[in-house]
């Protein structure tokens, strides 16, 4: 295997990543024990990913990373070397918020919004798997986040709208 | 909390990292999907000086799934083999316990082999492997070893292998025609460890009877605990309703299940009891299906 030369480590305990992140490419140069979440929050500077308890169980700092929701505070930054990441700020086009988001916004789905952004990216994730009929598909696709304020019904209510809406574009398409 | 300091190695051949392991001995931990290790590195309960990301290593991100049966990397994720229509046709049990293992977004990263080296006692794939008959195969600097599944897991968060193994596959033999199967386990909250789980096999016979019925359950012992005395009882039954009182009752009046900070040992062993009897009356609802069209 030939050695990137640029990619030799300048100091034992950091290394280079390259990563995609909302579509723009760039190399990081990351502590190996930098968690994914912090290295968003704190290198790259997209502080909408939120970290709750940093051991797996809130779901606050969900990222999609090639095209899967996964938890960032339970991934090393240089594990995602050559990997393409989603984060809630590439929801948003120039302002405009996302259907997902207005939908969230109209029916009240968060309060305090500090879970907000995990909620959005796991669900977006799952809505490109196909989509959410039912209240009770809708209460599977949000059980792996937490939220202490909602009470999760504005969230249900805002997935069906969010996935009727997809529905009817596409049958009138 | 964040992670201590680590030496960061990833390998991208199994030689390369059985010799690392080899040479840095008990000083590093194996990282795989790292939904069990990582809580445990920012919490640190554990900070091994060294870490070898193992998900490089691309013989390892295999599986298949042949005449002989199923063989599952040590770099295969979680949801991969939910998502395999094949092995949920195949193995439905494993497809019906993966779903309650965690949540998507941890078996998107979770791998099943780092499940198995894990070894949680309240774990849902160990109880399942153990009831599937599965071989895990254990890979060191010096050779490879096959441990059966029924003999890998020695204590809660303790499996047979070494320092210097590495848990590469396991392998799951196919099942033998008319296999019916279930999975049941109770929860507090979606996705929490499980109270008690139950993996279920067995096979109907032309008279309508359950045959080499195997029932191992999970949260109960610091190991998967095989019900050898309630397999006992179901065999050659018709599992009517009346055999399935007796088997919960003597489920309930044989155990002495672990206590926790979760449930006591009283509630645990009544959950058990419930647990194996909605796994067997699954059996139940499949017996038309084994012995029909198939
Ligand atoms: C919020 C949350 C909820 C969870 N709920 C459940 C649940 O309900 N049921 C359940 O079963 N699990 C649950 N888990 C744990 C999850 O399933 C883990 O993915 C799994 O236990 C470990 O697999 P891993 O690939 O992530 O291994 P890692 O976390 O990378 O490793 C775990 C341990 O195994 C060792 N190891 C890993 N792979 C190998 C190998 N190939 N050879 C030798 N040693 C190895 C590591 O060194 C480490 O000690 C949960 C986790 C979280 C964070
Ligand atoms: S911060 Fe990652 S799951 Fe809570
Ligand atoms: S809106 Fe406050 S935690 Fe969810």
């Amino acid at each position: 295997m030939a050695v990137d030369e640029s990619r030799a480590d300048p100091v034992e305990d950091k290394s280079w990543i390259s990563v995609t992140i909302n579509g723009s490419k760039q190399d990081y140069l990351v502590e190996q024990r930098l968690s994914l979440a912090d290295f968003i929050r704190n290198q790259v500077g997209l502080k909408g990913t939120h970290l709750g308890c940093e051991h797996g169980s809130c779901g606050a700092c969900t990222v999609i990373i090639d095209d899967r929701a996964v938890r960032s505070c339970l991934m090393f930054a240089v594990q995602s070397d050559g990997s393409s990441i989603e984060t809630v700020e590439g929801l948003a086009i120039d302002g405009v918020l996302s259907p997902l988001q207005e939908s969230f916004q109209a029916n009240h789905a968060l309060q305090c919004g500090f879970c907000t952004s995990g909620f959005l990216m796991s669900l977006v994730a799952r809505l490109r798997e196909g989509p959410i009929d039912t209240e009770s598909e809708a209460r599977e696709a949000l059980s792996g986040n937490i939220c202490r304020c909602t009470g999760y019904s504005g969230m249900v209510a805002a997935i069906l709208e969010q996935s009727n809406s997809i529905q009817g574009i596409k049958e009138n398409s | 909390m964040k992670s201590a300091p680590f030496k960061y190695y990833v390998p991208s051949e199994i030689d390369e990292a059985l010799e690392l392991l080899y040479q840095l001995g008990d000083e590093a931990k194996i990282l795989a999907g790292g939904q069990s290790l990582v809580p445990m590195l920012n919490y640190r309960l554990l900070s091994p000086a060294n870490l070898l990301d193992i998900n490089r290593v691309s013989e390892l991100k295999r599986y298949s799934l042949t005449d002989e049966g199923l063989k599952i990397g040590a770099g295969v994720r979680q949801r991969e083999i939910e998502l395999s229509p094949e092995i949920e046709l195949a193995f439905p049990v494993l497809h019906q316990a993966l779903t309650n293992v965690a949540h998507v977004q941890i078996r998107n990263r979770g791998t099943i082999c780092g499940s198995l080296a894990h070894a949680d006692s309240a774990a849902e794939l160990p109880s399942v492997m153990v009831a599937l008959g599965a071989q895990m195969v254990i890979r060191s600097g010096v050779g490879v070893r096959a441990v059966k599944a029924e003999e890998f897991f020695k204590f809660h968060l303790t499996s047979d292998l070494e320092p210097a193994e590495i848990l590469t596959e396991v392998h799951v033999p196919k099942l033998p025609a008319k296999t019916v199967g279930a999975f049941e386990e109770v929860t507090r909250r979606k996705g929490d460890f499980a109270l008690v789980g139950a993996a279920l096999l067995g096979q109907w016979d032309a008279n309508g009877q359950i045959q080499n019925c195997r029932i191992v359950c999970s949260g109960v012992a610091p190991v998967p605990l095989r019900l050898r005395f309630a397999e006992d009882i179901v065999n050659g039954t018709d599992l009517s309703d009346q055999v399935l009182v007796n088997v919960q009752q003597s489920v309930m009046d044989s155990l002495d299940p672990t206590e926790d900070i979760h449930t006591s040992s009283h509630y645990r062993k009544i959950v058990t009891g419930v647990v194996v009897r909605r796994g067997l009356s699954r059996l139940v609802d499949q017996r038309g299906a084994a012995n029909g069209s198939r």
